[in-house]
């Protein structure tokens, strides 16, 4: 079996100074993986590469053994929050159909199977009783619910998600962490976010980044890796949620 | 009213007036709707003027100054559209080079045309009382050919309008749509110049998809809505200009303004409202 996500020996810069030095990582089929890492420390630009919206200057990126561009129809990809205006006139429904573009016929209208796809989806996260809703309507947690919807509709093997809990409490955080570890139970979910203490609870493994690959671990992120990562000691707070067990110091 | 009624069935150019208004509207409708909602305004609006260079160009040689028109409008439109793709930043300033450069070139050719000089007002600011039956039929195909288009492509449209990255990863020929869109509304603008002229159309764009957008959800809802509309404000304008002698482009977008400024005026009213309603 391909592993889900293959890159070796990448380096990417925007016209500039690097971004990513020398990154190598392996993702296998199955596991949750989470990238965490400062502000600006390539990983929206580690994501692009995955996606192949960006191509790496040195390396090689491949996506379920093949070009990411080949390979994007197998993935689901979560934006972050700003990629696009709140008040844009989209209904959910409209929105997560959107997510059947590339299986949908390519001319003309949606099939009864999109239509369905995206009905499965919309159920899958909870926000089918809100369908009708314009998007503008909606809280940030139900909206963040709705983009997993639009990426979950095309039945990814591979889901990718920039920053999902970055603009939302930490109750909806949670649920949302809930979620992504339940559909971890079929698809490769790689999630990047920078707030690591409390990712590391759900993911398989983590990925640190700060330019190039700090660590790489399953094991529980010490103060001395954070300190490493962010060249500097963070004071860090432990959350502790009952209902995932004490896994706490 | 009755008056401009009578008129209006004893003469015939009040007839074809009156039909070009509202295929004016509803071809600005389908576009505008989507130029409000990509806000390209700024690009759409040079395009417009960009297409003075062309007819400028066609009258000096001879040619009809509508297949200059279509000729510019074509190439502006895909010179904006590879500009605003390749070099984002520099968008504003090339277009508005573009913008200018474009109507100055129309302007010097139609000055060294020979004899009889053109009414360059009515390329500017229109005059719907001068359509003639071709353009008619000219303005009809083009609207058929832009709703033809939407239809086939309108979920590639919206996805693009929405979230153009999105849109890439599932695989979505971006720039081509981008281009798609921006071609549809070179052809509107060349429909148009006859209606309200090259300098009123992108507020005949803007203007009733802003209202619509003020009131419904969707962008097929804003569609239906901007071309019904842009026919009202074409057919009421054309009414009102009749009774009252003024410039029929200018009454149509005088009109247009008006009611979207009311209407903004009331829905934020509304809105207040329910604000001060849920505060209690």
């Amino acid at each position: 079996m391909n592993p889900a996500i293959e890159i070796r020996d990448v380096w990417f810069g925007y016209d500039g100074p690097a971004i990513l030095e020398n990154v190598s990582l392996t993702v296998d089929q199955g596991e949750f993986l989470g990238i965490v890492g400062p502000n600006g420390s390539g990983k929206t630009t580690l994501l692009k590469l995955m996606l192949g919206l960006l191509e790496p200057g040195q390396g090689r990126v491949r996506v379920l053994g093949r070009a990411p561009s080949e390979a994007r129809q197998a993935i689901g990809y979560v934006p972050q929050f700003a990629g696009f205006r709140r008040d844009f006139p989209i209904s959910v429904q409209e929105t997560v159909l959107l997510g059947r573009l590339g299986l949908a016929p390519a001319v003309g209208g949606y099939s009864k199977a999109d239509r369905e796809a995206a009905e499965w989806a919309m159920s899958e996260v909870e926000v089918i009783e809100f369908r009708k809703r314009p998007l503008s309507a909606l809280s940030g947690g139900e909206l963040q619910r709705v983009l997993i919807a639009r990426a979950l509709a095309s039945e990814p093997q591979l889901l990718l998600l920039d920053e999902p809990t970055a603009n939302i409490d930490l109750r909806v955080e949670k649920d949302i962490f809930d979620l992504l570890k339940q559909l971890n139970t079929r698809t490769t979910v790689v999630v990047v976010s920078h707030d690591i203490g409390f990712i590391s609870r759900y993911v398989t493994r983590v990925a640190c980044l700060n330019r190039t690959l700090v660590c790489h671990t399953t094991a529980e992120i010490t103060g001395e890796v954070i300190a490493q990562l962010y060249g500097r000691p963070v004071r860090m707070v432990r959350h502790v949620a009952p209902a995932q067990g004490d896994r706490g110091p | 009213m009755s008056e401009f009624l009578d008129a209006l069935l004893a003469h015939g150019f009040l007839q074809n007036a009156l039909i070009a208004a509202i295929l004016a509207g509803v071809g600005c409708g389908v576009v505008g709707t989507f130029v409000v909602v990509k806000r390209i305004g700024y690009l759409a609006g040079g395009i417009a003027h960009t297409v003075l260079g062309g007819m400028g160009v066609a009258y000096y040689m001879g040619a009809d100054p509508r297949i200059g028109a279509a000729f510019a409008a074509i190439v502006a439109a895909m010179l904006i559209g590879w500009i605003s793709l390749r070099w984002k930043q520099h968008e504003d300033i090339v277009i508005g080079a573009l913008w200018a450069t474009g109507m100055a070139i129309g302007i010097v050719f139609i000055s060294r045309t020979p004899g009889y000089n053109v009414d360059l007002m009515s390329y500017l600011f229109g005059n719907i009382l001068l359509v003639s039956p071709s353009d008619l039929v000219v303005m009809a195909g083009l609207d058929a050919v832009v709703i033809a288009l939407v239809a086939l492509f309108y979920k590639q449209l919206v996805a693009v309008c929405f979230d153009e990255e999105f849109a890439r990863v599932r695989g979505v020929r971006v720039d081509a749509i981008y281009l798609l869109l921006l071609c549809m509304v070179a052809v509107t603008v060349v429909s148009l110049i006859q209606v309200v002229g090259l300098i009123l159309v992108i507020a005949l764009f803007t203007l009733p998809a802003a209202i619509a957008g003020q009131y419904v959800a969707s962008v097929g809802a804003m569609i239906l809505v901007a071309c019904g509309l842009g026919a009202v404000f074409g057919v009421s304008g054309l009414a009102l200009s009749y009774a009252t002698n003024l410039p029929s482009g200018a009454t149509i977008i005088l009109l247009a303004g008006i009611v979207y400024l009311i209407s903004l005026a009331l829905t934020r009213l509304a809105y207040r409202r329910i604000v001060r309603c849920q505060g209690r």
